[in-house]
């Protein structure tokens, strides 16, 4: 007898749950040949801001484990996305990738993984500095996490260009929001199925679908957000961001130009982009001007 | 005490209605799925402002957490012109002099818990000095608790009479009169214990004391809400309401005050006859009321603590 194959609901990713979107609505999502993939949530600026309550509220205990933690977290995520090659391949496949291509972006989104999980206990002593000052002051500056990161993931790249910006976000301890690409959703909610099975505390990493158009501009206005991530090359959008963002100084990052595929596409510095240096003045005696006692 | 001469007997509150459980959860339930326009929703939030009692009861509170409390009671977010204050300050009675003092002609209330607050375990001579003790330093109402123990025994009369000192004690002082529906098992307890103390000459009935869980739930409050429709249809008094803890956040205080309006109408809908006992309410109903006024998702960083 012919079986019926069940299909997939594509469903958001908010705060270690999936949900539908709060609004009802969803788009179909088609390849290049128009064929319909799946049904896909239409998020609303409500799923954002739902979002977004859950990644404040995951920022302090995220920030706050060891670094040493966050990195086997990582690893973990990779451990898991190896699990499921199968799958995202076939995605990919579906979403008009070539055989060859898809297994490539595959293999390169795990070892991106892998390189964040290694970089997670490490930029901090690369990045930090012991300052000389003028006066007997002990003085050094360290990276610390900036909060909540909202993300418009490249279009292009359904899994390479997600992972290679979640990745140093949360290497950083920072928690995020991210939208992921409008025309090749399947991957990201596949991807949020992974995260939920690695050990990342629910909140840490939230995946919305949608239209940018739509929702840009609550990835940039939102009061309670410390960084937005584009990763289109749209001016008008642009400057939209860099507007918005200005109400609460959020950090604005324009990964435009940025070939995930190539080695420019990882490096500590993605990690630095969203961290704050905190620089602290510690009263000392100084060694050499004391006359005895040492 | 002289305003109502009108003569009521005091029923038999072994035979208080028994609560249909099913029934009053899912109607309930109801009330969270009402449509509220951009408009109605603004005007809602700010009445919840103007129904909450400002709460700090914990055993760290200091005059300075208190002066700072009444600090923020006069100024909720003064970048939003024209907001309304809080009705009341809620504190212990060591600290009702230090609140008057810090409200001084504001107009807002200074709420005193009372009575052994939050365990009501102490015997009554203590219950009324310490009541006494609030009036005299100044309180305009006193948050008293019932002895749920003697209740839950069912000494009725113990509860009622105890009620009704206290109450004389209060000389001007509306009492508001804790059950802590948390700890009295079902809805019929809640009901009974309502009955009570509406007859025993309570102004207001209030939920919970804030320090177990559950505190206020909706189906709790409805069943209050009810007992005192029906207390207004036999005796023709008004009686408030205060649901207490556990509402933090300003879509709950709304489905709360659909409630209100659904259950006992508009002459309840103001801060005479309905309150919320909250501390962290207040923030979110600004933070929403922010929203509302920029278009812009708010942060709390941009919010006074307390």
């Amino acid at each position: 007898m012919s079986r019926i194959e069940i299909l997939k609901t594509y469903k958001i990713y908010i705060g270690g749950q999936f949900p539908r979107t709060e609004s009802g609505r969803y788009y179909v999502a088609k390849n290049k040949k128009g064929q319909a993939l799946a049904n896909v949530c239409l998020s609303s600026r409500k799923d954002v801001r739902d979002a977004v309550v859950s990644a404040r509220n995951a920022v302090g205990g995220w920030s706050g484990r060891a670094a040493f933690n966050r990195s086997q977290i990582l690893y973990r995520i990779a451990e898991m996305l190896e699990g499921r090659r199968a799958q995202f391949i076939d995605e990919l496949i579906k979403q008009d990738s070539s055989a060859k291509d898809a297994e490539t972006e595959v293999n390169l989104s795990i070892d991106r993984l892998i390189y964040y999980a290694g970089w997670c206990d490490k930029y901090q002593q690369v990045f930090s500095a012991v300052n000389p000052v003028a006066s007997s002051h002990f003085n050094f500056s360290v990276p610390e996490p900036t909060g909540v990161v909202s993300i418009v993931a490249a279009q292009n790249t359904a899994l390479l260009g997600l992972v290679s910006v979640i990745a140093p976000a949360i290497a950083g301890g920072n928690t995020c929001v991210v939208l992921a690409s409008e025309d090749k959703p399947l991957c990201s909610v596949t991807f949020a199925e992974v995260i939920n099975s690695s050990d990342v505390p629910g909140g840490v990493i939230n995946i919305l679908t949608g239209k940018p158009s739509e929702l840009v501009k609550y990835f940039a206005n939102h009061m309670d957000i410390n960084a937005v991530v584009y990763c289109e090359n749209d001016t008008a959008t642009k400057k939209l961001i860099q507007e918005k963002a200005s109400l609460n100084v959020k950090r604005v990052l324009f990964y435009d130009t940025i070939n995930w595929k190539n080695d420019e596409g990882q490096s500590p510095y993605f990690i630095t982009d969203t961290q704050e240096i905190k620089t602290t003045w510690h009263p000392i005696e100084t060694v050499g001007s004391a006359k005895a006692g040492y | 005490m002289t305003a109502e001469k009108k003569i009521v007997t005091v029923p038999d509150f072994r035979y208080s209605p028994h609560i249909d459980h099913v029934g009053v959860e899912e109607r309930a339930s109801r009330f969270t799925k009402r449509s509220i326009k951009a408009e109605s929703k603004l005007n809602g939030l700010k009445l919840t402002l103007n129904m909450i009692d400002l709460t700090t009861l914990e055993g760290k509170d200091t005059d300075g957490k208190v002066k700072q409390l009444c600090y923020k009671a006069r100024h909720l977010h003064d970048a939003y012109p024209g907001l309304p204050t809080v009705a009341a300050i809620c504190v212990y009675p060591s600290m009702v002099s230090v609140a008057k003092k810090a409200l001084g002609n504001s107009g807002i209330n200074v709420a005193s818990v009372a009575t052994a607050f939050p365990s009501g375990q102490a015997s009554r001579d203590v219950k009324i000095r310490d009541v006494k003790y609030a009036v005299n330093n100044g309180a305009d109402e006193i948050d008293m608790v019932i002895s749920r123990g003697r209740f839950l025994q069912g000494d009725y009369n113990f509860v009622f009479d105890e009620i009704a000192v206290v109450k004389e004690a209060c000389g001007a002082a509306r009492l508001k009169v804790i059950l802590e529906t948390g700890e009295l098992v079902t809805y019929d307890n809640v009901r009974k214990a309502s009955d009570i103390a509406m007859y025993a000459g309570a102004d207001f009935i209030k939920t919970s004391t804030g320090k177990i869980t559950p505190a206020a739930t909706m189906p709790v409050t409805l069943v209050m809400l009810e007992a005192i429709r029906d207390f207004y249809y036999k005796t023709g008094k008004m009686i408030a309401m205060k649901p207490a803890g556990g509402i933090s956040k300003s879509k709950l205080a709304l489905h709360y005050l659909v409630m209100l309006q659904e259950t006992l109408g508009e002459a309840w809908m103001n801060n005479h006859w309905f309150r919320f006992g909250a501390s962290s309410l207040a923030n979110d109903v600004l933070m929403q009321l922010e929203k509302e006024r920029t278009g812009v998702y708010q942060s709390a960083n941009y919010f006074s603590v307390d």
